[in-house]
């Protein structure tokens, strides 16, 4: 029989399991020898009876107990149900007539008309109760409570905010074996789960919040909230993830909408009946339910200002068009392909468990699932052996039952999902190796699956399954295992398993992951963000990080738009400069030394790229004028092709450049900070002349921007991170990352002090920046080439391009090598950048059109600049060897 | 014994040395063990008759004497009340416990009130629990409880040398101790709580199985530390390691601070789980225990007929 088939018996085993044939393994079958004592007086099988009970209910999940005797079961040793009590989440859910609501205001909100969504349990095929589909009046209702909730709910002192976040997290405690059976019965994972992480989980992210709650206005005195936030959470951890987004938003002062997913409804509600329990006032957090299209509706809705969505890439890039240009904030926490990453001198039988957490944990409906394998070749077949024996060991059944490590798949779409991406991999010849103690035959159920004679182009290698199945590929050298890990469009979670702590924390550092855990999977704890690079999203769960989610500056007063009615069709076309017979040329005297009859040289600026100048791509030039409107120089015209090698070289320095020690860095800010001082007055008198402002106002603009230089020269080497307070004994260090290499589109104000605020913080925090400087004013950020020659930075760190600000906008937006665009420009900029970032997920930073005080300490330089960027990435390492004397 | 003995390999330095065990990630097995595994009902109370063979049922006090020895050989043939097996069905399945386990001076004492049963009397041996006497002592004692009728010899090993790294004496000398005993089997005791680190308990466990252990055993009860599930998981890699490279089955034996019935279904999970079945019955698993059986009976009592029993309704041992 080959090991690659699961084949069920049909006989049920005395136990009343049903069987998998598993692959052959170490371990032999119990021996059935019976000791049979003739003179043994014959007894009937000794059955309990249920009475003597204290739980009448208790008896197994399925409802039938298989006869089976104790004697019988002394020989065999077999397992048996465990089951959990259905009984008081069934009278919950009797006690709402089994047909459920929204709930706004602290209220069950029910029309008549609304079509219904079955809820059923997919490890029973259990009806459980209808709940509503929300339409566009129901989201009304709840978005206007949210609403008129948020004028009370942000004003309250964070103190009275934290004594509400703390009641909810006692009450939840209270009910935190019903919510963990109701959870379980609705998405169908094991009850231990439920029970063991789901729910603590949920419990520690109340209390974590409830005291930021305490502390926000002192730790985050730039900060208020955003308002109302609409969050929209996946099934795989419907409490949970729902909870990440709720706890931070509440502490931060706004009001919620949450949008459970239409399989997992039922925790959502019963939590939504907790709060209100708990005393949280009406409209702070309401839930509305419903498919997708309630979600749409959710998203669209123009009194949302905050969007929190989890879930597939595929609907949070649909997420970010749709949200586009509105103003709305939003995070995306998406998919992943995660590696696992084993050497040859871990402790290879705690990695394998390791896998068993990363892969087979909540039947691999894991956004962080360690899904690829990643061995190195001396270990690989040993590795391998080892997880197919360990798989044999695991038991596939009842969600309610405390004896399976893999409970059921959440639907059966979802399990015909997984099962497709494995007769693909058969189909490409890859070796599917499926095995487990026991499998019920009834349910939907899907059997842990390893998949080996795979590879980097292998379709189950690169897409997320989102099921119980893991690959294995092999790696010869730390360099290769980088790459291959490194060889994704995600970037959500990786483990490193290794008892070499320089190697490992090397690997943690170099992989692009927003967590990263040495010797430890799918480890999580409200004090540390969880959230990915690249297209696994943007934005944190947890930790402060995770607060700037739920916050905007003090300053910022957006207004909403209907994106709608943004226009981008035609936007980023440009039609270069053609000669023209005015007096242009007339000016250019003005600006030299000489008599007035006496023309200067010509100026045409080059663009700056790569630690050099080059002429543009296409030899289009672009008139500048001064404030009179007269022509005083050319700037070259920008065009695709020079987007494209200034992120090539950006990408080159991008490695050195985030090596260099920070006070490197540092000196080099400072250095730039001494040649623009040198260059005072013939900068500012530029400026003046440029802009039209005072020669005052312009020598006020040039010293402003030597002070930022200074000032984000000081911040290289003071925002590298913090050690977070998790539960891990251990350490959970948080590191700032940088973004990547980025793209910045500077506005008109202020050319020079906002050219400098926003290269600045992107280069001392190791970012490399595609820098386009005001469309109207580039000249004094085109006197920077100079200071760059002069001040030692490297090539390819800061690449500046000129031409027409949305021309150029177009094409980075729409580059898949760059990690973020900052775009200070138009509305319809705003929104095409964000629009078009949604193809990789991208990180955006718009302004919607609105400018800002330059100068202003907070407005040029405040917490959201060092937001912006950095990446946060959370490692965690666990310690210990103390185990006795 | 319905498995071959391991009859010891060479010494493989080379496996002793490479073998890595990372506590944290140990302890989170350990902890899943203890939470992913539940029996209830009809199972709760088989597993239970289950552990009930398992135990090697032990006094090791300054004061033992054949009163109490005798009472322990006695509870060990008739370990639970007959009328709870009867209602359980299993009155037929000629539960003891696995063996009586009793110092070298109280063997024969125990040989005697065993005699026609087949429980085993298991003596510890070679300087117990220190091991700090001379090996021609220690070997000496091993041949005298032997000769008074030993079926197994638990013995301890010199902790010094796997503080010190010397690995070729402790396979010298645990060697020599497998000869001392001849047909007696052996047990050797790590002593795990003194070792150090969980690096130096796999090396240890590798090198008592190279040198022919029959079983390794945790503790002597009397460290600090005891039968902890991070050290039995390190331990129970080892025996399934060596299995999986020479064919032998090695069999455990965790003592020491093993007291409730809860405890001992989780010790024959851990076993089932890492091992498999073959490594839940007497012969490759034991529980070295004095007070669990009376915990095991009493849960048995409620398994039987839904009342929690007084200490006075079951026999003392």
């Amino acid at each position: 029989m080959s090991s690659t088939t699961v084949k069920k018996t049909t006989a049920a085993q005395p136990n009343g399991d049903v069987k998998v044939k598993v692959a052959p393994t170490s371990t032999q079958p119990p021996k059935a020898d019976k000791i049979a004592d003739p003179r043994a007086p014959k007894l009937p099988p000794f059955q309990f009876d249920a009475s003597l009970k204290t739980n009448p209910d208790d008896v197994a999940p399925t409802g039938t107990k298989p006869p089976v005797s104790v004697a019988e079961v002394f020989e065999t040793l077999a397992y048996g149900p465990a089951p959990e009590s259905p009984a008081v989440a069934n009278a919950w859910l009797d006690d709402h007539g089994r047909d459920f609501g929204h709930f706004v205001n602290n209220k069950w909100y029910k029309r008549d008309g609304r079509s219904k969504y079955e809820c059923r349990c997919p490890a029973r095929d259990e009806f459980l109760a209808h709940t509503a589909e929300g339409d566009d009046e129901d989201v009304d209702v709840a978005m206007k409570a949210a609403h008129e909730a948020h004028k009370t709910w942000s004003k309250l002192p964070g103190h009275v905010r934290a004594r509400y976040i703390y009641s909810i997290a006692r009450h939840v405690q209270k009910h935190i074996r019903l919510l963990a059976v109701v959870e379980s019965l609705d998405n169908g994972k094991p009850i231990r789960e439920t029970r063991d992480a789901d729910m603590a989980v949920v419990a520690r992210w109340l209390y974590h919040y409830a005291g930021w709650a305490q502390v926000l206005d002192r730790e985050m005195p730039e900060m208020t909230s955003v308002g109302v936030v609409a969050g929209i959470v996946a099934w795989n951890f419907p409490l949970m993830l729902l909870v990440w987004k709720v706890a931070p938003a509440l502490a931060a002062g706004n009001t919620i909408v949450m949008k459970p997913a239409d399989y997992t409804p039922l925790s959502a509600l019963l939590f939504a009946e907790i709060c209100a329990e708990a005393g949280l006032p009406p409209g702070v957090f309401n839930v509305v339910t419903g498919a997708g299209a309630t979600g749409a509706k959710v998203a669209a809705h123009p009194l949302v200002d905050k969007l929190a969505f989890t879930g597939s890439t595929g609907v949070g890039r649909i997420l970010r068009r749709v949200t586009a240009g509105t103003g709305k904030k939003l995070s995306l926490e998406l998919g992943g392909k995660s590696p696992v990453i084993v050497f040859d001198d871990a402790d290879l039988d705690g990695t394998i468990e390791g896998v068993i957490d990363a892969i087979f944990f909540n039947q691999g409906q894991v956004c962080s699932a360690g899904s690829r394998l990643l061995i190195q070749e001396p270990v690989f077949d040993k590795f391998v052996a080892k997880l197919k024996e360990r798989m044999t060991h695991l038991r596939v059944g009842d969600c309610l039952d405390k004896c399976v490590d893999i409970g059921a798949i959440v639907d059966d779409k979802q399990r015909k999902t997984i099962d497709g991406y494995v007769q693909m991999a058969r189909d490409e010849g890859c070796d599917v190796y499926q095995a487990c103690s026991c499998i019920p035959d009834k349910g939907c159920y899907y059997p842990p699956t390893l998949i080996t004679n795979v590879d980097t182009s292998s379709v189950c290698v690169q897409e997320e399954i989102f099921g119980p199945v893991v690959t294995a590929q092999a790696f010869r050298t730390a360099k290769e295992a980088v790459a291959l890990a490194n060889n994704t469009t995600y970037g959500l979670g990786a483990s490193v398993w290794s008892e070499n702590l320089s190697k490992a924390l090397e690997l943690s550092l170099m992989i692009k992951a927003g967590t990263v855990w040495i010797n430890a999977h799918n480890l999580f704890d409200a004090a540390a963000g969880f959230g990915g690079y690249r297209e696994s999203g943007f934005g944190r769960d947890g930790g402060k990080e995770g607060l700037y989610e739920y916050t905007k500056p003090k300053h910022l007063k957006l207004t909403k738009r209907d994106a709608d009615k943004i226009d981008i069709s035609s936007f980023g076309k440009v039609t270069p400069h053609r000669p023209s017979l005015d007096d242009e040329r007339a000016e250019v005297a003005t600006l030299g030394p000489h008599a007035a009859d006496v023309p200067s040289v010509d100026r045409t600026y080059k663009m700056y790229y790569g630690g050099a100048q080059k002429r543009p791509d296409a030899p289009y030039a672009r008139p500048i004028r001064n404030a009179a409107g007269k022509v005083i120089a050319h700037v070259g015209e920008g065009n695709r092709k020079d987007v494209r090698n200034a992120v090539e070289a950006a990408h080159k320095a991008f490695p050195g450049w985030g090596k260099r020690a920070a006070h490197n860095r540092a000196q080099i800010v400072y250095y730039m900070a001494e040649n623009l001082e040198v260059r005072r007055v013939e900068v500012a008198t530029r400026l003046a002349s440029t802009t039209g402002v005072s020669q005052e106002d312009a020598l006020k603009e040039v010293d402003a921007a030597i002070d930022r230089l200074f000032y984000w020269g000081a911040y290289a080497d003071k925002y590298g991170g913090a050690v977070q307070e998790t539960t891990l004994y251990g350490a959970t260090v948080k590191i700032h990352e940088p973004v990547g290499p980025l793209a910045i589109l500077c506005p008109d104000e202020n050319p020079l002090l906002s050219f400098v605020s926003l290269f600045a913080p992107a280069i001392v925090r190791g970012n490399t920046v595609l820098i386009v400087p005001s469309e109207k004013y580039p000249l004094s950020a085109l006197d920077f080439y100079q200071v760059f020659d002069t001040s030692d930075l490297p090539g390819g760190v800061v690449n500046i391009l000129t031409g027409e600000r949305d021309h150029l906008a177009k094409y980075m937006a729409e580059h898949q090598n760059l990690e973020a665009v900052w775009y200070f420009g138009s509305v319809e900029g705003s929104k095409f950048v964000e629009y078009t970032a949604a193809e990789n997920i991208k990180r955006t930073w718009v302004n919607y059109g609105q400018s800002r005080d330059w100068f202003d300490p907070i407005q040029g330089a405040g917490e959201e600049f060092f937001y912006q960027a950095v990446e946060v990435k959370n490692i965690w390492m666990p310690m210990g060897t103390i185990f006795a004397n | 014994m319905p498995h071959e003995r391991n009859p010891g390999i060479p010494l493989d330095l080379s496996w002793v040395t490479e073998g890595r065990v990372n506590l944290a990630a140990t302890k989170r097995r350990a902890d899943q063990h203890k939470v992913r595994r539940s029996v209830k009902m009809e199972w709760q109370a088989a597993w239970l008759l289950r552990a009930v063979t398992c135990i090697d049922l032990t006094t090791l006090s300054g004061d033992d004497t054949e009163a109490n020895v005798k009472r322990l050989c006695f509870k060990a043939k008739r370990p639970i009340r007959r009328d709870i097996l009867e209602t359980l069905g299993v009155a037929d399945k000629k539960i003891t416990t696995g063996a009586v386990c009793v110092y070298p001076n109280r063997v024969n004492e125990a040989v005697k009130h065993l005699e026609g049963t087949n429980i085993p009397v298991a003596s510890v041996a070679a300087g117990f629990p220190a091991g700090q006497t001379m090996l021609k002592h220690r070997l000496m004692e091993i041949e005298e409880a032997v000769a008074a009728g030993a079926h197994e010899i638990d013995i301890v090993i010199t902790r010094p040398y796997v503080l010190q790294s010397k690995w070729q004496q402790l396979y010298d000398e645990v060697k020599a101790m497998r000869q001392a005993c001849g047909e007696a089997h052996l047990k050797t005791i790590l002593a795990t709580g003194e070792l150090g680190s969980l690096d130096n308990v796999y090396r240890a466990s590798v090198i008592c199985m190279m040198a022919g252990a029959d079983v390794i055993k945790t503790s002597t009860g009397k460290e600090g530390v005891n039968a902890t599930f991070p050290v039995a998981l390190t331990m129970l890699r080892a025996i399934r390691e060596y299995h999986q490279r020479t064919g032998f089955k090695v069999g455990f034996k965790p003592a020491g601070g093993i007291r409730s019935a809860k405890d001992a279904v989780s010790w024959l999970a851990i076993m089932k789980e890492e091992l498999g079945d073959d490594w839940t019955k007497p012969d490759l698993f034991r529980i070295g225990a004095s007070s669990l059986l009376t915990d095991i009976e009493r849960q048995l009592f409620h398994c039987a007929t839904g009342r929690y029993a007084a200490a006075h309704q079951l026999a003392m041992s």
